[in-house]
Order: C-alpha cells, then structure tokens, then sequence
C-alpha cells in the first residue's frame, strides 16, 4: 500500500512579470486503489497542481510538502519521479518528432523498471494493449504524438499507464476531447490498471459522464488555487446541475 | 500554378528574404552574380561581400591566394568495378564543363590545380558498389584540389568524397549527370581540429537527369561549401540533402545556388543542423532562381537548426527568386530553434534521464533526413558520428542547464 501526501502546497508559475501564485495550501492523501476526482472552473489551478507534482521546471514550489510513502517527492528530478511511480496523463501530450512510439515506450519502460522488459513479451503487451485501447498497431511506427488526433493523443497517455504500471496517476482531462466510444474504451483502460496494479488515480476533469465509468471514491472541488469543498461522487451531481456559482460567490463576498 | 512560401516554421530567422514577379531583375539577383575562370575578375573579398558576410574570413585567407600548393592533400580513390578513375592535368578538355567559379576560393582552386581526379561512370553502366574518394589532409600548407564526377548517359551510381585528417584545401567538385543518368554524390566533412576547407560543388544535369547530392559536415576549424546545381535541359531533377552538427568554435557554412535555367524541372533541398557549445556558428543560405524560361518549375527549399546549447549561432537565409508566374510550385521554409523543454519534460516525465532524453530529440530531429540519403554504408555511419557528437556533448548537457540559447540571424 502506497501513499502520495500533499500538505499545504503553494506553488507558483514563471510569468514575464515574475512569478505568480496559483496555487494556495493544496491538502490531498491519495491512498493505493483510491479514485480521487478534482473537478473546478477553468484557470482555477489544476493542471498546475498536476504539472506541479511530476516536477515541470516552469512551476515553483513556494511553501509545503509532497511526499510518497514519506520520500520527499519535491526533493526529485522529474525522471526520479517518474522511477518513484508517478504518471501523468498530460492535458496537452507533447509531439516529439522522429522519435518513435515503439523506440519511446521501450525507452521509458527500460527506465521506469530498470531493466530492459523482455523483448518477446514486451512486444507482446504493447500489441494486446493497444488492442484493447482500439488503437491501430501502426501507431507503433510513428513519432511520439506527432499528427495525432486529440483523442488519439489521449489513447496513447492511458497506454503508457496500462504498460508504465504507476503507484499513482493524475489524469489531467483525459476524457476532454473523446467521442462516447473513445471515453468508454479509455475509461476501461484506467479501470484495468486500477484492478491489476491497484493504482491511486487523481482525475482532473469538468464532466461527470467519466466518472460513470470510473468511480471517485472522493470528489474534490477545487477553485482558485485550492480546494474548496469535498464530498463522496454525488458531490460530482450536484456541481453538474449548480456549477461553481456556490464557491465563487463564496470568494468575492 | 501554386506559389507558396511556408513562413508557419519561420522562427529567428531574420535574414530571411524572398523577391517575386516577372518585371524587373531584384536587386541582388543571382542571375546577374558574377561568374568566371579569370582570377582577376573576383578580388580577395574583406567580408563585407554578400556571399562573405557571414564567414570567417580572416581563417580562409590562405585560401584566397592565386598560388596554391598540390602537396597538403592526398587523393585515394576505391571504384566501383563499372567505374573509371583517372588523374588527368589541367588541360584535359572535360575539365571546367559543370559552370565557372563564383566566388574568390572557387577561383583559386580552379586556378591553381594541377591534377584533377576523374571518376566517370560509363554510359548505360550500373554501379555495383560505391565508389569512394578519400581526400586526406598530409600538411597543413595552402592547396588546391579538383575532382570530376561524370555520370554518362543512363548511367546509375553512387559516389562518397570522404574528407579527413588536417588541411587547408580550396577544392572544386565538378559533377555532370548526363540525360537520364541517375546519380547520387555524397560528401562528407569529418576534419580532423585544424583545417579549413572551402568547397565549390559545380552540378550539371541534363536531360530527364537526377542528381542526389548529400554534403555531411561534422569536422574541421572552418567549412564553407557551396553546391551549385543548373539544369541545362528539360525534366531534370536534383535533390540537395545536408546534415551537420558544429561544436564550440566550429564554423561551418552551406551556401547553395539551384539555377532553374530551362522548363520543368524539379529540386528539392533539406538542410538540418544541430550546434551546441561556444562560439559554434552555422550558416545556410539557400539560393533558388526561377528564370523566365523555367516555366513548370517545381522546387522547395527548407533549413532547420537546433540550437543545443547557449553561446551558438545559426544564420539562415532562404531565397527564392521567381522570374516567371508559370511554375509547378515553390516554397521555402526555415526555422531555427533552441532544444524544446517541453519535449524533455515530456520524456522525463516518463522515466527517461536528461541525457537520455536529449539524445532521442537529437537522433529525432535528424533520423527522418539520415533515412532519405539512401546509402546504408553512408546511414550507418551518420548515425555513429551523431552518436560521438552526443557523447562529446554530455558534459556540456550533464552541466550547468540550459538557459536561453541566443539565436541570431
Ligand atoms: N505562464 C503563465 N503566465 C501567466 N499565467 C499563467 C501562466 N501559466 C498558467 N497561468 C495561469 O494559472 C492559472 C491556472 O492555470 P491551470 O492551467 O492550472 O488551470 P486549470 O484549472 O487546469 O484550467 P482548465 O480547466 O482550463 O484546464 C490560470 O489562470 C492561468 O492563466
Ligand atoms: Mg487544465
């Protein structure tokens, strides 16, 4: 059993004018197996929590702790992070041009469990889990991101999740973007890997349709830099039908 | 007719430049650059000259000399069974067919040879191997070198110049690809610290002909090579590739001149560059005229740089002269850019070290370029010499991080 702790955590972002607070005393315990959802309004800070906890050089730590099973997480180049068992699902995946998929998720594999994977096998369950991801296996040739589609963007992030097998994954709107197929087929993928590694999931999203396939245990609801209310998945129902409006008026009155 | 110049890549490139219509000549025009074999025609150039603005022209200037020596090279030639090699004098009639020198280096490499390496491929003939032309620096005195290549009529093969050792050379490569012949020339640069080499390549294609020709710069102080490429009739076809990767203090120049003289012709060229370290410059200008005449003219030209680390420079300069509206296509793109950290950030996300992950963008930027040269052997060991570039590089990567690199243009 792992856990990712997150205490009070400010972090700002390099702008041109300095940096910028976005983030205002984050607390959050992800526990192994737990599905923990985090849905607020736009520019409200998650994607910069999410950046923030893989270590991305342009976000700045100014106050707090992230610790995974009490090893400094902040302390941690963002490859060590990575080693440590965190994944995330970025909102925008990166192209990389000339780099195959093949050559990168070999590469990172490699990386991640420090040893080179099999090369029978390997081959093997990259194909079964592009398989079940629906994704064409000649995406295996191509270059890393490069001229896909969003929500093929997205597949190819829930892919390195089911053959990366991190402790813990923050899925940064991994459903923005799907067709109904493409959310059900990706939805799946995340539930496979919480089954057969029993993994924490962080997911940042603004819809509750995912969450019908994927079930928070918890909800958070996060605005202006922190959270501001949590609840169990109905809290996830209630937003739907009466949006932000609560927690807004809440911060100008 | 399709006119496109892709401007979407074009990132720090300042110097950037492109004349269109069918009136009067733009100032500048490569149609109206002075060619001859008469030394006293082009004078030594004090860099202020267009085509030296950009160079060291204090390191070249033994080069600039009309007395030359033979001694500081040596010639060694590896043919192909298909393939004819000879040494012939100045004299012989073949010699000074592929243009006239345009620049002062051009000049006095033609005027000071007194050998020329002649390697012709024999009409019909197929190559069944290729054919490798060692050019090794003895000494480091002043020298002249002169190579023909002539691919006859319908002739196929593949020829590699290899450039080793220490020197100061001033080299012509003449290269004519008669009707149908198809033809690929492949040069490469792997000085050793110390030399400087200044390159005129001189193509003519005829008919229906193709020229591949690839120029891959990796060492030497200073490189300055110009490829010129003319169609002299119609349906030829020449593809321009260059790949190279300067270190600290390095400079190394690609100018290039495709003369689209007569209708219907095709070109193409691909230029891409890796710098890192202080003081390390490149340069690439891409020069392409469209003459009135060369109606169904199809050409495009793109250069692109990754800039590694801080203190390197890049100049890129396209220039695409269109004299008539009847044309096929053209269209140039150049862009040069410093290593994206949203890419390392992205493979470090997933495990992978820095070094590691810097190495994959590199072997990334240029891996798609390295498939189109065509020659295994050639492939094979680009790869490896992009490999030692690498691991020269790691303690500059491993080091202080990269801030902003300074792109110039
Ligand atoms: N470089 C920057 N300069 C200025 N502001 C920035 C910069 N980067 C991020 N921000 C600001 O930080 C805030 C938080 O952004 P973030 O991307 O974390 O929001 P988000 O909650 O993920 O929003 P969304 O739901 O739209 O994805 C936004 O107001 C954004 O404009
Ligand atoms: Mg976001």
């Amino acid at each position: 059993m792992s856990t990712l702790e997150i205490r009070d955590l400010h972090v700002s972002v390099e702008t041109k004018e300095g940096p910028k607070p976005i983030l205002r005393g984050v607390d959050l315990t992800i526990n192994s197996g737990e599905t923990h959802a985090i849905m607020g309004p736009n520019g409200s800070g998650k994607s910069t929590l999410a950046s923030a906890l893989a270590g991305h050089p342009k976000y700045q730590v100014t106050a707090g702790t992230v610790t995974l099973d009490g090893a400094d997480l902040l302390a941690m180049t963002v490859d060590e992070r990575a080693r440590a068992g965190l994944f995330l699902a970025m909102q925008y995946p990166v192209e990389v041009p000339g780099v195959s998929v093949a050559n990168f998720l070999r590469t990172a594999k490699t990386a991640i469990s420090g040893e080179a994977p099999a090369l029978r096998t390997w081959g093997k369950e990259v194909k079964g889990a592009m398989e079940n991801l629906r994704m064409d296996t000649a995406f295996a040739e191509r270059s890393v991101n490069e001229g896909f589609s969003g929500g093929e963007k997205k597949r190819h992030e829930i892919l390195q999740m089911e053959l990366f097998k991190p402790h813990f994954a923050i899925l940064d709107e991994t459903d923005s973007g799907l067709d109904v197929d493409a959310l059900r087929v990706v939805s799946e993928g995340v539930n496979r890997a919480k089954e057969t590694t029993d993994v924490g999931v962080l997911l940042i999203t603004h819809y509750t349709r995912i969450l019908r396939y994927i079930k928070p245990d918890f909800v958070h609801v996060f605005v202006d830099g922190r959270i501001a209310e949590e609840g169990g998945s109905e809290l996830a129902d209630r937003l739907e039908n009466e949006g932000y409006d609560r927690f807004l008026a809440a911060k100008t009155a | 007719m399709a006119v496109t110049t892709d401007h979407t890549r074009a990132v720090a490139d300042g110097a950037h430049s492109h004349s269109f219509g069918t009136g009067a000549v733009p100032q500048g025009s490569r149609a109206e650059r002075l060619t001859s074999f008469d030394l006293a025609d082009i004078p030594v150039p004090s860099g202020r000259e267009e085509e030296w603005r950009f160079s060291p022209v204090a390191r070249l200037q033994p080069l600039f000399s009309e007395t030359l020596a033979a001694s500081g090279v040596q010639v060694t030639v590896t043919a192909a069974p298909e393939v004819k090699v000879e040494t012939v004098g100045r004299d012989d009639a073949r010699l000074g067919t592929a243009g006239k020198p345009g620049d002062r280096t051009a000049l006095t490499a033609w005027n000071a040879f007194a050998e020329a390496t002649v390697v012709t491929v024999p009409a019909e003939a197929v190559a069944s191997d290729v054919t490798s032309v060692r050019i090794s620096g003895v000494s480091g005195e002043a020298t002249a070198a002169h190579v023909l290549v002539r691919a006859e009529r319908h002739s196929q093969a593949v020829v590699v110049l290899d450039h080793d050792g220490v020197a100061t050379v001033s080299e012509t490569v003449e290269i004519v690809v008669e009707d149908g012949a198809h033809l690929t020339v492949v040069t490469v640069q792997d000085w050793a610290d110390g030399a400087v080499h200044a390159s005129s390549h001189r193509a003519r294609l005829g008919r229906d002909a193709k020229l591949k020709h690839v120029v891959v710069t990796f060492g030497g102080d200073v490189v300055r090579i110009t490829p010129d490429a003319e169609f002299t009739a119609e349906g030829g076809e020449v593809e321009m590739v260059g790949l190279y990767f300067a270190d600290a203090d390095q400079h190394q120049e690609h100018r290039l001149f495709v003369d689209h003289a007569v209708p219907s012709c095709r070109s193409r060229v691909t230029y891409k560059g890796a710098l890192q370290g202080q003081g390390a410059h490149v340069v690439w200008v891409g020069d392409v005229l469209i003459r009135a005449e060369a109606e169904g003219t199809d050409t495009y030209e793109l250069n692109r740089n990754l800039v590694l680390t801080d203190g390197a420079r890049a100049d890129s300069v396209p220039n695409l002269e269109i004299q008539t509206g009847e044309i096929e296509g053209a269209g140039h793109a150049s862009a040069t850019g410093r290593f994206d950290d949203e890419q390392l950030f992205y493979l470090m996300a997933r495990g992978i070290s820095e070094v590691e992950a810097r190495r994959l963008v590199v072997r990334g930027f240029f891996a798609e370029l390295i498939h189109e040269i065509g020659v295994p052997s050639v492939e094979e060991r680009l790869l490896a010499s992009i490999e030692a570039e690498l691991e020269k590089s790691m303690s500059v990567i491993t080091g202080a991080p990269v801030e902003a690199a300074e792109v110039t243009a």
